[in-house]
């Protein structure tokens, strides 16, 4: 049975499982409906003109896993951002797993998802937000609404600030022989409330994953929130990130997304302005080799005044690595003096490496400021030269110039140990060891 | 130290360097003096290594070993340094994490231990001062939004801490104001000494009356077609270069 079939088949089943109000459960099959019109996305949609999905969707999916599968902490230490103490939502084969987690209640939510949209105290805050910034058009986020029901549910009570960052992992054993994931998270951030979360997703096993995500934000007035997701995973795994930024007035997001590892990744990452003095941030680094591809498709969507967005996205892409950025902005007419900002840097290491770059801005307001940026090219040679003079070698003076290239991103994590740690993944990724931090 | 002979050289099939001789001994100061596009960057990025130029003919030893055929860094292990005309700016790599590995590369290179970090720190004051560099300077990132006075004093400051045997000065003077010659030259003369050689390349006589060369080489068409002392610079201060090409073409 082809995947598409199957998950069709398995919805009813999914329905009948767990206990759903009639509002989830119209919200549910109208969303399964719409995947079932449209089907997984194909080259053929613009869209989905670079990535391609076929070869993911022939493994043979379990869409509910059969087991609860524990791991120990020793084991998956290292993914965790443990130099300093944390709320942590872990799943582990898409089922929560309270050892490894720290959850709280204690005036703010860090829980999950199930709890909120089965509990009846969380009714108002669920009919208000799920689902609402969401694509009810869109196929993939369609089908992750159908069957959402476990991720991270995170809610900031007005004027918090969060002392200390939420962690988000998500990890897969491997004892499927192919699984599917699908996690959805809803962040409620309120009026001057202030939070920093970091997303993964993690394999353990080669065994292959397929996660397809959605996660919606709400960004009250002059919230504030920082949201790194780090996707350093195994060759085997496939992700589809869909991530929905609803932003209230003179609030500040910032989203920034490293990707180093995986097979076919795909970060959909929609900003929505529902207010003015609103600053919304999109950054990436992508380091990818060997076949792996990495698609960032970007939209900012300014429809009210005096709003600025920053997008700065660095790819470098060695052997046959394929990447793509498009990064559309729509300044709708009443977003008068908007300040939009797009750059994409690109390095292509390999003969075989390719990059599709497209930026595209749809500009229907006339006292805006709007600029885009893109270079694709290879490494400095002088630059090279100049260090090899100094007598470092070629390998690391390379490592030395990617890292200067992604510096810019680098240097606005506001986590030092999470910048930190992902100076260190790309030292590990470049090979090298220069005895100092890079 | 070094000896120069035959060296043909060219970059995307035209010829820059056309039969280069020079001999610097250990203790001695040579001047390359020449009209732009006489090949005199060209001759310090091939005695570097620079893999952008194709060495035809000739050979470069130091120390009586051919580096010819040698990559840039194992030639600055032996000792080579060339200080560049526009030094390059690596954003988010501090000066000091930058020369801490060029040191401990070189040291990694040539069977040493890593250098202690409170030798490091020691030798960084120290070096830094004798260029009266900024501490906060120290913590910056390499040549990012440095001034072309500051980046040259930074240039110094490396081939300081690095202790070459042979020094190459690339138009080092270009940009400095006269207090950061003045500095840059007091530097460059406090590191000479009877073990090593410094070859200065320059357009103009300026530098020269701060770091007082032994010979002062003339380049020309790829040829060096005149040799004389200190005093030959300000001969060609006062009259240009075209009477030497008169001279030559008598």
């Amino acid at each position: 049975m082809e995947l598409k079939e199957k998950l069709i088949s398995s919805f009813m089943a999914f329905e009948e499982q767990i206990d759903v109000h009639s509002d989830l459960h119209d919200i549910r099959t109208a969303a399964i409906k719409n995947f079932e019109h449209k089907g997984f996305p194909t080259k053929k949609e613009e869209a989905w003109k670079y990535t391609s999905l076929n070869s993911v969707l022939k493994n043979d999916y379990s869409v509910f896993p059969k087991h609860e599968n524990a791991i120990e902490f020793a084991e998956v230490k290292k993914y965790f951002l443990h130099e300093i103490d944390t709320y942590k939502v872990i799943f582990v084969d898409g089922k929560f797993t309270s050892f490894l987690s720290a959850t709280t209640h204690d005036g703010i939510d860090v829980c999950l998802m199930s709890s909120a949209l089965n509990k009846p105290k969380y009714k108002m805050v669920i009919d208000e937000y799920f689902n609402k910034i969401a694509s009810k058009d869109e196929s993939l986020t369609s089908l992750n609404t159908a069957f959402a029901n476990e991720g991270a549910y995170i809610n900031i009570p007005k004027s918090k600030v969060v002392e200390k960052p939420i962690e988000i992992i998500y990890f897969s054993t491997g004892k499927e022989n192919a699984l599917m994931l699908q996690p959805r998270n809803l962040v409620i951030v309120g009026e001057n409330a202030h939070v920093q979360i970091i997303e993964r997703h993690q394999s353990l096993n080669e065994n292959p994953v397929l996660t397809n995500s959605v996660t919606e934000i709400f960004a009250q007035k002059r919230a504030i929130v920082d949201y790194y997701k780090i996707q350093n995973d195994l060759q085997s795994a496939n992700l589809v990130d869909n991530t929905y930024i609803s932003q209230k007035q003179e609030s500040r997001v910032s989203v920034h997304t490293f990707s180093f590892g995986g097979n076919i990744t795909r970060n959909n990452l929609n900003f929505y302005h529902f207010g003015e003095r609103i600053d919304s941030t999109l950054k990436g680094i992508t380091i990818i080799g060997n076949k792996q591809h990495v698609d960032h498709y970007t939209l900012v969507h300014h429809a009210t005044p005096n709003c600025e967005s920053h997008q700065n996205y660095k790819t470098i892409l060695a052997d046959s690595a394929t990447g793509v950025f498009n990064g559309k902005i729509y300044v709708e007419k009443e977003a008068q003096k908007t300040d939009a900002f797009q750059q994409n840097n690109n390095i292509l290491l390999g003969d075989k490496a390719t990059i599709n770059a497209k930026p595209q801005l749809e500009i229907f307001a006339d006292d805006v400021k709007c600029s885009h940026g893109c270079t694709i090219g290879q490494l400095d040679e002088t630059a090279m030269f100049y260090m090899q003079q100094r007598g470092i070698p070629k390998k690391e003076a390379k490592a030395l110039l990617m890292y200067a290239f992604s510096n810019e991103v680098i240097e606005s994590i506001k986590i030092p140990e999470l910048k930190q740690r992902i100076t260190k993944i790309i030292a590990t990724k470049l090979g090298v060891n220069l005895g100092f931090d890079l | 130290m070094l000896k120069i002979s035959n060296l043909h050289a060219s970059v995307e099939d035209k010829d820059i360097l056309k039969g280069i001789n020079l001999e610097i001994k250990a203790g001695e100061v040579h001047a390359i003096m020449g009209p732009n596009g006489a090949g005199k960057s060209t001759l310090s990025s091939i005695i570097a290594g620079n893999e952008n130029y194709e060495v035809s003919e000739g050979e470069i030893l130091l120390e009586g070993e051919d580096i010819s055929e040698l990559a840039p860094e194992e030639r600055a292990h032996k000792g080579v340094f060339l200080s560049f005309q526009y030094p390059v700016e690596i954003p988010g790599v501090s000066v000091t994490n930058f020369i801490k590995t060029a040191i401990n590369e070189k040291r990694k290179a040539n069977n040493q231990e890593e250098m202690p970090a409170n030798e490091m720190l020691k030798l960084i004051r120290e070096k830094s001062e004798l260029l009266e560099m900024d501490r906060k300077f120290l913590s910056r990132s390499l040549n990012e939004g440095f001034s072309g006075g500051e980046k040259k004093r930074n240039e110094i400051f490396q081939m300081a801490m690095l202790e070459p045997k042979l020094a190459i000065l690339d138009e080092t003077d270009s940009g400095l104001d006269i207090d950061a010659l003045r500095i840059v030259a007091n530097g460059v003369n406090k590191l000479k000494n009877e073990n090593n050689a410094v070859l200065v390349i320059t357009h103009y006589q300026r530098l020269l009356d701060y770091i007082v060369p032994d010979f002062v080489h003339v380049l020309m068409d790829g040829k060096i077609v005149k040799t004389g002392g200190a005093d030959l610079a300000l001969e060609l201060e006062e009259k240009g270069y075209d009477w030497i090409k008169q001279e030559q073409e008598v």
